[in-house]
């Protein structure tokens, strides 16, 4: 692109789209499904299927371990993957701020192509709309996803059962804690990194070791917590964890006590919680330690009939107390 | 493994809890008056783990749970003035004023409301906004009085007279004296707060002993807690009622002379009212003389009204350690965290907001 930063005419539909879509974004998307360019994308793909929908408004766009591009295909990625599914294909929607500059569309258009390559899905649409400066913050990225669903029967955040054990794919929190550092106002230097990635192949391994998997989810916004009451509150059982079990960096530890943040209620864009009967959880435990986006994985407790729809924590000195749900967002805007 | 965790040591948590449970011949209550005491208590878990004759009450030590109901009406007419902008910690955004106003409404409804996590963002926001009148709610204890009253020092070196502070400050000592001088009191022991100690020091505390009440300054881990209940327990057995500090690695027992002089420099104290319990006679702070032209009370013509106590609510009771937050007949079934009725289930370190949260 010759010009430095995006024009309200590059949203127009007119030559300046076209350059655009031809110069920057098949440049790092194009595939022989996008690069038709007619109105609508020709798919084969076979149901059942897995459909998951996202928009991407994280401040800053760049962060420590990723920006908004790879976080905007990871996000939908994995909801997808959460299902049992293997994702095929993603559109992506571009709300661009006018004045943004060319350098960084461009930087994060390549990590979504890296992105996606990587967890080997085809973008097959997409649009772009240019706002004038100030109606929006820079670039927010909208995604959805369809995949086909292998697993049978797939997992569902209804299926927890007494007796499954709970799993935790790694560490907790890095991803809030990493947004955070960054953040204007807080003068806060954390040497944390995103965990911002696709879980799509190691989920497959994971179910193809373990058979069936009754609940797979990612805790991205609300943390672990929240995802656990979600679970506990539709499978209708109490999830029951171990405090001094659950993974934390140590960065990540002593950032969140000098915030006065829990990292349990921190998001995560790269870890995901697997519940599964107990006679299958070393085997689960054991693809995952074996793949590099697996290899803190853990077992953090079980499923209960007692409290049914909610998270009892114990504590490392044996004490018992509810891991309720957040009321409010703890943070606003980290993805 | 860091020096901190050996005050989280489950096995000398064991041994001190087992020690607490020999000490106690009789039911003893005790009251922790800090937040960051209510919430440590139930997040590490010990609230379900002392011993059935130690109870635990939670006093008046959130600082937005004590604001009272005339105060929170004063800052929520305050936010709907043309030409101002609230600067406020983000606790204050929910509390309930009068006909369940809020400040969260408010900035819906157009007023501008800017949730800072320091005062010294309040002076950006002033040097940001020439045009408008920023004011700060001043809300909290001995423990962020000092650093308010450095902003307001900084503001008007910098001439930043838009900068603005309405002072609810309120000062932890005197509202103990109204609890132990109330008939209806059953306090037998105080858990001092760690933070507020280590600016005020020991001295602050000395009238208690005349209550013949023990009172051990506390810190905030498990094994600092123990400690300072084991203390207080012992001195029972004892037959003694004094003032210990059980946190010396914190708190000097002078506590900290620097913070206090400038605490004192800007602010007087004045009589303040406090939810529940009513005015105390010298327990808040105002700008002092010499900063009238950064007092938001005089400058703006700010006047506390009689403000009717919210219908039902009696967060006035659980914070006198009357009424336990899940004996209150509105607990969980009208008040939530979603939908709280009064400040005790509003503030994170509310008394009512921690049961709601951790107690199974």
């Amino acid at each position: 692109m010759t010009i430095e930063r995006v024009l309200l005419d590059y949203g127009s539909g007119g030559q300046a789209s076209h350059r655009l879509v031809n110069e920057l974004f098949l440049k790092h998307l194009g595939n022989a499904v996008l690069s038709v360019l007619d109105d609508a994308a020709r798919l084969d793909i076979a149901g059942p299927l897995a459909m998951s929908t996202d928009s991407f408004v994280v401040d800053p766009i760049f962060f420590p371990g990723g920006d908004i591009g790879a976080l905007a295909v990871h996000g939908t990625v994995n909801d997808v993957a959460m299902l049992g599914a293997r994702p095929r294909y993603l559109t992506c929607g571009f709300i661009l701020e006018e004045g943004l500059p060319i350098e960084d569309l461009e930087k994060i258009v390549a990590s979504m192509g890296a992105a996606a390559a990587e967890a080997g899905v085809l973008i097959v649409a997409g649009d772009t709309k240019v706002v004038p400066r100030g109606m929006a913050d820079k670039i927010f990225i909208n995604t959805t996803g369809i995949g086909e669903i292998f697993a049978s029967p797939a997992p569902s955040g209804h299926r927890a059962a007494p007796g499954d054990a709970v799993l935790i794919s790694g560490t907790l929190g890095d991803h809030g804690l990493a947004i955070l550092s960054t953040r204007q106002g807080l003068s806060f230097d954390a040497p944390v990194a995103s965990d911002c990635a696709s879980l799509n192949h190691l989920i497959v391994k994971v179910i193809e070791a373990a058979g069936d998997v009754h609940v797979l989810r990612d805790p991205t916004r609300g943390g672990l917590a929240t995802t656990l009451n979600e679970i506990a509150g539709q499978s209708g059982v109490g999830v029951f964890i171990e405090e001094s079990l659950i993974p934390v960096k140590p960065a990540v530890a002593a950032g969140c006590s000098f915030l006065g943040l829990d990292p349990l209620y921190l998001a995560n864009e790269g870890k995901f919680i697997c519940i599964l009967p107990e006679a299958n959880a070393q085997a689960a435990l054991a693809v995952m330690r074996a793949d590099p986006l697996g290899a803190d994985a853990v077992r953090i407790g079980v499923v209960r009939a007692e409290h049914p729809g909610k998270v009892v924590m114990t504590t490392p000195l044996g004490g018992q107390r509810l891991m309720g749900m957040l009321e409010g967002e703890q943070l606003p805007r980290i993805c | 493994m860091t020096p901190f965790d050996s005050f989280k040591n489950p096995d000398l948590c064991r041994a001190l809890l087992g020690k607490l449970e020999a000490a106690l011949d009789k039911p003893m209550r005790f009251m922790e008056v800090c937040g960051t005491h209510t919430v440590a208590i139930f997040h590490s878990g010990l609230h379900s783990l002392l011993p059935s004759q130690l109870v635990h009450l939670t006093g008046p030590g959130c600082p937005v749970c004590v604001t009272h109901e005339s105060e929170v009406a004063a800052f929520i007419e305050l936010a709907g003035k043309d030409g101002v902008i609230v600067a406020t910690f983000g606790d204050l955004m929910k509390v309930p004023g009068p006909g369940g106003a809020n400040l969260k409404k408010a900035q819906a409804e157009g007023a501008r409301v800017e949730v800072v996590y320091s005062p010294f963002d309040a002076l950006a926001l002033a040097r940001d906004n020439p045009a408008s009148k920023v004011v700060f709610l001043g809300v909290g204890f001995e423990t962020t009085a000092p650093a308010v009253a450095a902003t307001v020092k900084i503001a008007r070196e910098q001439k930043l007279d838009n900068f603005l502070l309405l002072s609810f400050h309120k000062l932890v000592p005197p509202a103990l004296r109204a609890l132990l001088a109330d008939p209806f009191m059953s306090i037998e022991a105080f858990l001092l707060p760690g933070h507020v100690s280590a600016i005020i020091g020991l001295a602050a505390y000395k009238f208690i002993e005349d209550y013949h009440v023990p009172a051990v300054i506390a810190g905030f881990e498990p094994v600092d807690i123990l400690t300072s209940l084991l203390l207080m327990v012992e001195q029972r057995k004892k037959g003694e009622a004094k003032v210990v500090n059980g946190y010396p690695r914190v708190v000097p027992d002078a506590g900290n002379p620097k913070a206090l002089a400038t605490m004192y420099e800007v602010f007087k104290t004045s009589d303040a009212l406090w939810r529940g319990i009513g005015a105390i006679p010298d327990s808040g702070l105002v700008l002092a003389d010499a900063y009238a032209q950064c007092d938001a009370f005089k400058v703006l013509d700010i006047t506390l009204k009689e403000s009717k106590p919210l219908p039902g609510c009696r967060c006035g009771d659980v914070l006198k350690g009357i009424l336990k937050p899940n004996e209150c007949p509105l607990y969980k079934k009208v008040c939530t965290p979603a939908n709280p009725v009064g400040p005790c289930m509003v503030s994170t370190e509310g008394s009512c907001a921690a049961y709601y949260k951790y107690q199974l």
